[in-house]
């Protein structure tokens, strides 16, 4: 195996920091992209060489096939790191670095593809005898008739799915059929909107499950194992807000038998790289695959506090040639970890709250981790993901780490910009939450029955 | 010298990351400061009149800073209320001629026209062509043949007449 010797960033704010750190432990040469509203960035400061790709909207920057590989190769990178977002689940790109002779961290085009192709990759679990939710057949549905077909067939409640989907567009719950007549053409015109395709599948809608992934780690001659499974269960609008490692209902038989189905799921189609097998775990202990992530995702954090395994490290060894190096039997857990997203936003309306940021003081101390790009005076752009800063702890239980996420977030300070801080203190403090008593809907019904903490919290965190 | 005044002109050292730093005080005239990775210096003046007061603030007057994070972005150029300046519209590689034999399409001091191409900028195998946007005169081509360029860089610097 060859080391890289310059790596080009893909991506912006905090993994593209988180790329950075891993490439100097490598001893690999880093180039930032940046957009115009990005010129102060940290990560353009902290890369070796930077290079500004284009103005503002993503479209012509980050989401510009084009202009990064034309910084690629005029600049000289031997690999590409996508990170999460953006780019990283394009297979064209993958394709284009490989034609350009170029490493890209992460699978291979076919790979992303096929994963990319929600009703495919169905077809495929199905096939390799991986647990599906029954759902639409074949390629999907377009035209609402057929969606009322497949609905009539299912039973209500049904989720209404993008067959390009992911983040949360192009998703709609539907509870009979007058909601699906509704929510139908909404969710398709989204789809269309976010993907360009108007391909939509139906799946059964789980009342009380939980979203529980696991971590997926395989080298280009198919040796894959698993680094256990997170609980992203906390979500608002199919978006994460907080998740955790291990999951609190997780035993290890059931560890095992979904270990060994999200790793035959990754081999049975030869993937490679970093990838998350995603599932919803039933109170019964039944559980469906939903979806195969081809990234390394947000939340990887939790599950590297827990393992000590670097991802991304891994994902750059691997994609350098490198061989897997690790037995699925040396993969030990180490206590729990929780990761909070701190989004840019108002904690009362949700509403984006981008702006400058006058003050920017981390938490710190034994099993505290935060992944950011703040700094002092950092104006936080309106142009992309609100996401700002990522709050990990680790303890030895997940009692400990709950105090421990606590602590940290009192102390957080952002001052300039309003932040989801206050939302992660009431789940933190919330009787439920800390008897591992949740699931999807849990954010759902915290909104419905709100209480005035929220200004108090606020006042306290930031 | 004072260790005072020495210590000032350290701090502004490091404020604008200058490499290098030269006073030839004689009553305070002459300065010349270099910043790290700009190629060149940011600002090389003389101080024609001596100015009252210590040294440091007769520097930092003639100094552009550059923004704090521009770590090796060499300073916008300042132009003349009748000059306009050609950005990149694409990283790429920047060309002065249509090949290694060819004559460059512009020199410094050449008269353009609206439209004239002024040099190449070569994006993932795609030559394209940078035109002027006005009629004129060419005040300075800024990049070296050959030369990466990102999004927005600037290329030349034209005299609108």
């Amino acid at each position: 195996m060859t080391m890289f010797k310059k790596l080009l960033v893909a991506n912006r704010g905090t993994i593209a920091i988180r790329i950075i750190r891993a490439c100097r432990e490598l001893g690999v040469s880093t180039i930032a992209v940046y957009s115009t509203a990005d010129r102060d960035a940290l990560h353009v400061r902290m890369a070796d060489e930077s290079v500004c790709i284009g103005p503002p909207a993503a479209e012509d920057s980050y989401l510009s096939l084009p202009s990064i590989m034309s910084a690629v190769l005029t600049y000289g990178a031997d690999a590409v790191h996508p990170g999460y977002g953006f780019l990283s689940e394009n297979g064209d790109f993958a394709e284009a670095c490989r034609r350009s002779g170029v490493n890209f961290v992460g699978p291979r085009a076919r790979h992303i593809r096929l994963m990319g192709d929600k009703p495919r990759a169905r077809r495929i679990m199905v096939r390799a005898g991986v647990p599906v939710l029954p759902g639409s057949e074949g390629t999907g549905v377009t035209e609402l008739r057929d969606a009322e077909a497949d609905a009539k067939r299912l039973g209500f409640p049904v989720l209404i799915k993008a067959a390009a989907g992911g983040g949360g567009k192009g998703m709609r719950i539907a509870r009979d059929a007058a909601e699906l007549a509704k929510l139908f053409p909404l969710a398709r015109a989204e789809s269309e909107a976010a993907f360009g395709s108007r391909t939509m599948y139906l799946e059964k809608y789980l009342e009380e499950a939980r979203h529980v992934e696991f971590q997926i780690l395989a080298d280009n001659n198919r040796n894959a194992i698993h680094l256990g499974e997170r609980d992203c269960s906390l979500q608002r609008r199919h978006q994460k807000v907080l998740e955790e490692a291990p999951c609190p209902v997780m035993t290890p038989r059931l560890r095992e038998k979904m270990g060994k189905a999200a790793v035959r799921a990754a081999q049975v189609v030869g993937y490679s790289n970093v990838g998350t097998v995603e599932f919803l775990l039933a109170p019964t202990g039944e559980f469906y695959f939903i979806e195969m992530n081809t990234r390394i995702q947000v939340e990887h954090g939790v599950t590297e506090m827990v393992t000590g395994i670097d991802l991304v490290k891994e994902s750059i060894r691997i994609a350098a040639g490198g061989p897997l190096g690790l037995k699925q039997r040396q993969i030990q857990f180490s206590g729990a970890a929780i990761e909070c997203r701190v989004y840019a936003e108002d904690p009362v309306t949700n509403l984006p709250s981008p702006g400058v940021v006058s003050s920017h003081h981390p938490p710190g101390g034994l099993g505290v981790r935060i992944e950011t790009a703040l700094y002092d005076g950092y104006r936080v752009p309106v142009h992309y993901d609100p996401l700002i800063a990522k709050v990990i702890v680790h303890a030895e239980n997940r009692a400990l780490a709950i105090k421990r996420a606590e602590a940290a977030l009192h102390e957080y300070l952002i001052d300039g910009i309003k932040t989801n801080i206050p939302l992660h203190l009431r789940i933190l403090a919330d009787v439920e939450f800390g008897a591992g008593r949740f699931s999807t809907n849990f954010l759902k019904r915290y909104e419905a029955r709100r209480e005035p903490v929220a200004p108090l919290s606020l006042a306290k965190a930031s | 010298m004072e260790i005072r005044e020495i210590k000032a002109l350290l701090t502004l050292m490091r404020e604008y990351e200058l490499v290098e730093l030269e006073i030839d005080d004689k009553k305070k005239g002459k300065v010349r400061l270099v910043r790290a990775g700009a190629g060149g210096p940011v600002a090389s003046t003389v101080v024609a009149s001596p100015v009252a007061g210590s040294a440091t603030p007769v520097i930092a007057r003639h100094v552009r800073a550059p923004a704090a994070k521009d770590h090796g972005r060499a300073a916008p150029p300042e132009l003349a209320d009748n000059q306009r300046l050609i950005t990149s519209p694409m990283v790429g590689t920047f060309y002065r001629a249509s090949s290694p034999d060819a004559a460059p399409f512009v020199e410094d001091g050449d008269s353009v026209r609206k439209g004239q191409t002024l040099c190449i900028i070569e994006a993932m195998k795609m030559m394209n062509e940078i035109e002027a946007e006005v009629a004129g005169r060419v005040v300075k081509v800024l990049c070296e043949n050959a030369q990466p360029v990102e999004y927005g860089q600037p290329l030349v610097i034209i005299e609108v007449g």
